[in-house]
């Protein structure tokens, strides 16, 4: 490798805790040359994020760097914050994964990318601004000017993380290390911020440290790769050498665990198949539930979170719902299990219209319809031991069960979720993120119910855990043959476990077809968007693709034109008409498809 | 924002009826009445006097009068203190109260400040150890403590330091004289500079482990303009929340500080009102009171949305 | 299915007893590291003990005078200017009745620390009601009792305690009433706060998907969570409550002689404090004591409970 610009020798990385002292990072050693893209991947707690806030001296107050890091030839590790400052933001810069938090939230965009500028090239406020306008159309924000003296909070998701480039390469430097830079926007989003980082490595020949839990990231844009492991590097070589050719047991494992959507795989729907007279168990129509949100002095919008959705779903089916954030997918859930009330449309379980004032309706369909959580620490209370959360659907909707019966059904749940009934008086803080929503889908299992809608239930988890419960799901279902809905905003995983998926935009379907449908033959402009936007965790299929792109954002969803925005020559100037409903179109037996322009 | 400060302005005004109604009736329910001393005047003369205050008719009348009244700025004559309207008795003591309360307030928002972001760019040293120390006794011991023993010390025993005569009157006002504000307003500060510096350190604390100041060190900004320009703006949101209802423990706490050191402002006279059963006088203070409360509540609010560009007052 | 026979399960659980630690022993445990906290506790339950066991530890009852002994200081005085000295079994010398200092500090103690209990529990009880309901139930109700508790907030409360205290005379009964008044609007405000974030916690959504009540949500879920930032507060309204009635009795509008209140000490030393320096030092030494203890132990209690760095 001709000379490094960065080289990290021997880092170890402590801090002291309450709990005693924790090495994050244990004696790692690396380079980064000039021009390349060092893709840093790793699970929660590898401690790859500690080892690059190290390296730019932005430990928090109880943590250690000791070891070696150079720039170019230089010691930086240990050097004053002054000293540093001289490399820090302009040879070396970095982003984090939240640009919303990672934004000072007082002060306008163009400030924020100016002090830096001003800073360490004491260029005049002209320059600067110039400058400035330069890097946000290089990253390709839209009206710059104007957008400069935008708040933060004033812009997308997708658009502050662009500023957060803008920001780290507007003086020039040799390194960027992205932090997680896409791990909190969605798909499509991801995507477009990934290709903006590729030009930065081509044009400006900026190398780049991507650090990431996401195979499919990496192979995208890394040149070589480092995978790390409770603070150990455990594997790094080339981005072909790490895919195609693992050593490890443990990278072999990472790329595993990823669900692919280039591959047919040995997918859990598949082998088991819904038998042909399989009951009708849900039937939702035209179910809308509308939020009224403030929109000025005095004046209320509809928030249409969920805006006509129909579906059926038979005993034993999944259906996968996806989407991206704010498409509706969590309130559509929580308005099935009357968790939230509906503005309109039926939800008809076994052939019975359900009515929320019924009592009895609502034990029996409590009885028979359970959900699994996203945030598997949420969503159990922290004062109660596990046993006791698993236990109190039970005690709830079974009262006349013994205490015994009861104790004894846990721990047979517990055993069948993969949890040692010796654990039963734990408490959540005590267990891992796994182990917490293995007690999540226990307790949703202890009713033996009918329907499991599992909401976003994996998209917390790291990826080999992630693998793990949807296996147990899988398994817990093939055991019961209950019927599932999965709601995710991971194609791949729904992929994995749906007989059928239901794609939402804006509160509505914009198409529903069986699984090899979707993913092998997709029609509307936005499900290929998504597909194509979800990357492939191969380096040579994920360089070569080509993509259906989304330019722009989301639009506001108080916006009643936004549900249009694929069809667009029906939209009626003005935000708070009453717009045109795309209809679902059959374009093949089963396979529904919202109404679109050909041409977009 | 204009329409929100005029929604803010006319929400006031149930508020302080609220505060007169209540105050009102509960002074009438009152065994015993103003002239109650005055027991060995004859009938008539107890009669007339009562007559010209109004307190012959029924409670209703007497309040529809003290409510038309009062909505032309008129508080009524002082039962107390003779040849004198509440109007003038307030417009006395006010400023005197005003200055005292203004004075004691910038101190400690100044060495409130100060204190707290040297403490919360030490935390759990030395010197971040020792603020709090102070802090907490200056929260914990009362004015009624404090006020007596400063009194003591540098009035009663007087202290010579380095040949310089620092004994200051222990009472007075005598205009305003800074020789004579020096005690009341170090008592009235001292609890009010405990409590703005363990705020801003607490929020500086937080504000110094947001992302956002990551950001900032990690763009290589010296120290003094991350503290200057992302830190501090941040961290002093939460206080001036608390200005609104800092003014409120001013108040009370002025109360006390002007009785024991014999100064001429309101909380004085509403004490002394109080003791003899001034009705008018005791309304209007309060009455003086509630309408600054709320408008410094509004003030506050305003500046914060000023300062937090997320914040904005639509509704 | 079961693995093992319905008995031979139950027998297993029971043996186990593989105990978690729960939020509270973590907390108990973090409170029992903060020195501050401990030594908090440590004076507190000594000041409440002599309190308690008061007439037991002087053989002066609180209203005996002696004449011949008036504002008298202890014999360990340093000052030798005194006017006169009461002799070694006034430990804390006597007042300007000649009533022994000590057992009136501790009568005065008494007093005190009851007003801070009591007038505490009624903001305890009607703060908790209020803003858990308020909180739960939401919607229109929740703006209306919260726009109550505004005005209120703005209303300057002390003035409405004194006024109450003049009409309806000092009565003791009636400080408890007024001082819990003022105090119930934080722990309300506090309690709606808490209850508002708990209630969009998706442990209280899976509690209502597994077909549990209301009133079992409150009860399992709701208040044991709220408890923490509860108890804080508590511990940290209490000394507000001695404050404020010391504020009143220093004002003469507290207590009545011949008992007593760490304010009427307080008052009479302030209008002492010449000659008799004692009688302001020692009684304010004993309520700065109790307040440092309480807010020492109130920041112990935050920090154990809520860890930041956890």
């Amino acid at each position: 490798m001709a000379d490094p610009i960065f080289e990290v020798r021997n880092l170890d990385v402590r801090f002291t805790t309450h709990d005693g002292e924790i090495r994050a990072v244990k004696n790692v050693s690396f380079d980064v040359a000039a021009a390349e893209c060092l893709g840093v991947v790793g699970e929660s707690g590898s401690g790859k994020s500690q080892l690059f806030l190290a390296t730019m001296g932005l430990l928090s107050s109880n943590g250690r760097a000791t070891g070696s890091v150079k720039y170019r030839g230089k010691e930086i590790l240990g050097l004053s914050q002054r000293k540093l400052n001289r490399f820090r933001g302009s040879h070396v810069t970095m982003i984090f994964q939240d640009p919303l938090t990672s934004l000072t939230p007082h002060m306008t965009l163009g400030e924020q990318i100016m002090e830096g500028l001003r800073v360490h090239s004491h260029v005049p406020r002209e320059e600067a601004e110039k400058r400035a306008v330069e890097i946000l159309e290089i990253v390709r924000i839209p009206e710059a000017r104007q957008r400069m003296l935008q708040y933060p909070h004033e812009m997308s998701g997708g658009m502050r993380q662009r500023a957060m480039i803008a920001m780290a390469t507007v003086c020039g430097p040799d390194l960027l290390i992205a932090d997680e830079p896409t791990t909190a926007l969605d798909v499509t989003v991801q995507a477009q911020i990934l290709e903006i980082m590729r030009e930065l490595k081509t044009e400006l020949k900026t190398s780049i440290v991507m650090i990431s839990h996401d195979m499919g990231v990496i192979a995208g844009i890394a040149d070589r790769v480092q995978v790390m492991r409770e603070g150990e590097i455990v594997e790094s070589g080339a981005v072909e050498d790490i895919f195609y050719r693992p050593r490890h047991a443990y990278t072999k494992v990472l790329i595993d665990s990823m669900p692919r959507l280039d591959k047919a795989e040995d997918t859990a729907a598949a082998r088991s198949a819904i038998a042909p007279d399989a009951v009708k168990l849900l039937d939702v129509v035209d179910l809308k539930v509308h939020f009224p949100v403030n929109a000025a002095a005095w004046i209320t919008k509809p928030l249409r979170a969920v805006d006509g959705v129909s579906f059926t779903l038979r005993q034993g089916e999944t259906l996968g719902i996806v989407g991206e954030s704010g498409c509706g997918k969590s309130t559509l859930a929580r308005a099935i299990l009357q968790l939230l009330p509906r503005t309109d449309g039926t939800v008809v379980w076994l052939g019975r219209d359900l009515d929320a004032h019924r009592k009895d309706d609502m034990r029996k369909l409590r009885k028979e319809l359970q959900i699994v959580f996203q945030d598997p620490l949420a969503s159990l209370d922290p004062r109660r031991t596990v046993g006791q959360s698993i236990a109190e659907p039970l005690t709830a909707l079974m009262p006349l069960l013994s205490r015994a019966e009861v104790s004894q059904r846990v721990a047979r749940m517990m055993t069948r979720v993969g949890l040692d009934p010796v654990w039963i008086n734990r408490y959540p803080h005590e267990f891992s993120g796994g182990q917490n929503q293995r007690v999540g889908v226990a307790r949703a299992m202890i009713v033996e119910p009918k329907l499991v809608i599992c909401d976003e239930a994996v998209s917390a988890l790291d990826v080999s855990i992630q693998a793990q419960i949807v296996e147990l799901i899988a398994d817990l279902q093939a055991q019961t043959g209950m019927s599932l809905i999965f709601i995710s905003h991971d194609l791949a995983i729904v992929r994995r476990l749906s007989h059928r998926v239901m794609v939402l935009y804006m509160g509505q379907v914009v198409e529903l077809a069986d699984r090899e449908a979707i993913y092998a033959d997709p029609r509307h402009p936005y499900t290929k968007a998504l597909i194509s936007a979800v990357p492939v965790p191969d380096p040579k299929i994920e360089r070569a693709r080509k993509r259906a792109k989304l330019t722009g954002d989301l639009p506001s969803p108080l916006d009643s034109r936004a549900p249009l925005t694929f069809l667009k020559s029906k939209i009626i100037n003005d935000p708070n008409a009453e717009q045109y409903r795309p209809k679902l179109l059959q374009v093949a037996p089963g396979h529904l498809v919202a109404e679109y322009d050909e041409v977009i | 924002m204009l329409s929100y400060t005029t929604r803010r302005l006319l929400g006031l005004l149930p508020t302080l009826f609220i505060i007169v109604t209540f105050a009102f009736f509960m002074m009438r329910m009152a065994p015993g009445g103003p002239f109650d001393s005055n027991r060995h005047l004859p009938p008539e003369i107890e009669r007339n006097v009562e007559a010209a205050y109004n307190l012959d008719k029924p409670v209703y009348q007497q309040y529809l009068i003290y409510l038309d009244k009062l909505a032309h700025f008129d508080l009524g004559p002082s039962y107390k203190t003779k040849d004198f309207t509440v109007g003038e008795l307030i417009a006395a003591g006010l400023p005197v109260s005003v200055k005292l309360g203004t004075a004691a307030m910038v101190i400690a928002i100044v060495f409130g400040i100060a204190l707290g972001t040297v403490a919360a760019l030490h935390q759990n040293k030395a010197s971040d150890y020792s603020v709090m120390m102070l802090a907490m006794v200056g929260i914990t011991i009362p004015t009624f403590v404090t006020a007596p023993i400063l009194t003591l010390i540098f009035g009663v025993y007087g202290v010579d330091f380095l040949g310089m005569n620092l004994t200051l009157p222990v009472g007075g006002w005598q205009g305003g004289a800074l020789r004579n504000m020096i005690l009341p307003v170090t008592v009235l500060a001292l609890p009010q500079i405990a409590i703005v510096a363990r705020l801003v350190r607490g929020s500086t604390i937080e504000v110094l482990r947001s992302n956002f100041v990551r950001t900032a060190r990690a763009k290589g900004l010296p120290a003094h303009v991350i503290l200057l320009r992302h830190v501090l703006h941040a961290s002093l949101l939460p206080l001036v929340s608390y200005l609104g209802p800092a003014v409120a423990t001013l108040l009370t706490g002025s109360l006390i500080v002007e009785q024991i050191f014999g100064i001429p402002g309101i909380g004085r006279y509403f004490v002394q009102a109080s003791l003899n059963r001034d009705y008018t006088l005791m309304m209007g203070v309060i009455v003086v009171y509630a309408v600054m409360v709320i408008g410094l509540n509004l003030a506050a609010d305003l500046l914060y949305a000023v300062l937090d560009p997320r914040v904005t007052y639509k509704r | 299915m079961s693995l093992l026979a319905p008995d031979a399960t139950a027998a297993m659980i029971d043996a186990q007893e593989i105990h978690g630690r729960s939020l509270w022993v973590d907390a108990r445990h973090r409170l029992f590291e903060n020195k501050a906290a401990v030594v908090g506790m440590f004076l507190l339950a000594l000041i409440a003990l002599m309190a308690i066991f008061a007439p037991l530890l002087s053989q002066y009852s609180f209203e005996y005078q002696n004449w011949n002994v008036v504002s008298c200081s202890p014999d360990w005085w340093p000052d030798t200017t005194v006017l006169c000295n009461a002799g070694g079994t006034h430990w804390f010398g006597t007042d300007s009745l000649g009533r022994d200092l000590f057992v009136r500090v501790l009568y005065g103690a008494r007093v005190s620390l009851a007003v801070g209990l009591v007038a505490t529990l009624v903001s305890l009880i009607i703060g908790v009601l209020y803003g858990a309901i308020a909180g739960y139930v939401g919607g229109m109700l929740d703006e209306v009792m919260m726009r109550v508790v505004d005005v209120l907030y703005s209303l300057p409360f002390i003035f409405f305690v004194i006024i109450l205290l003049v009409i309806f005379h000092r009565n003791f009964f009636l400080l408890f009433v007024a001082i819990g008044a003022v105090e119930w609007l934080t722990m309300a405000r506090i309690v709606r706060g808490q209850t508002l974030s708990l209630k969009h916690k998706e442990f209280i959504e899976a509690a209502r998907a597994g077909g549990v009540g209301p009133a079992a949500i409150i009860l399992r879920h709701v208040i044991p969570n709220l408890l923490g930032p509860v108890v804080v507060y508590v511990t940290l309204t209490i000394p507000n409550v001695i404050l404020a009635e010391s504020f009143l009795s220093f004002l003469g509008l507290g207590v009545q002689e011949p008992l007593t209140s760490w304010g009427v000490l307080i008052g009479d030393g302030a209008n002492q404090m010449e000659i008799a320096p004692w009688m302001l030092i020692f009684p304010a030494l004993f309520m700065a004591v109790t307040l440092f203890s309480f807010n020492f132990i109130g920041d112990g209690l935050r920090d154990a409970l809520d860890p930041k760095d956890r």
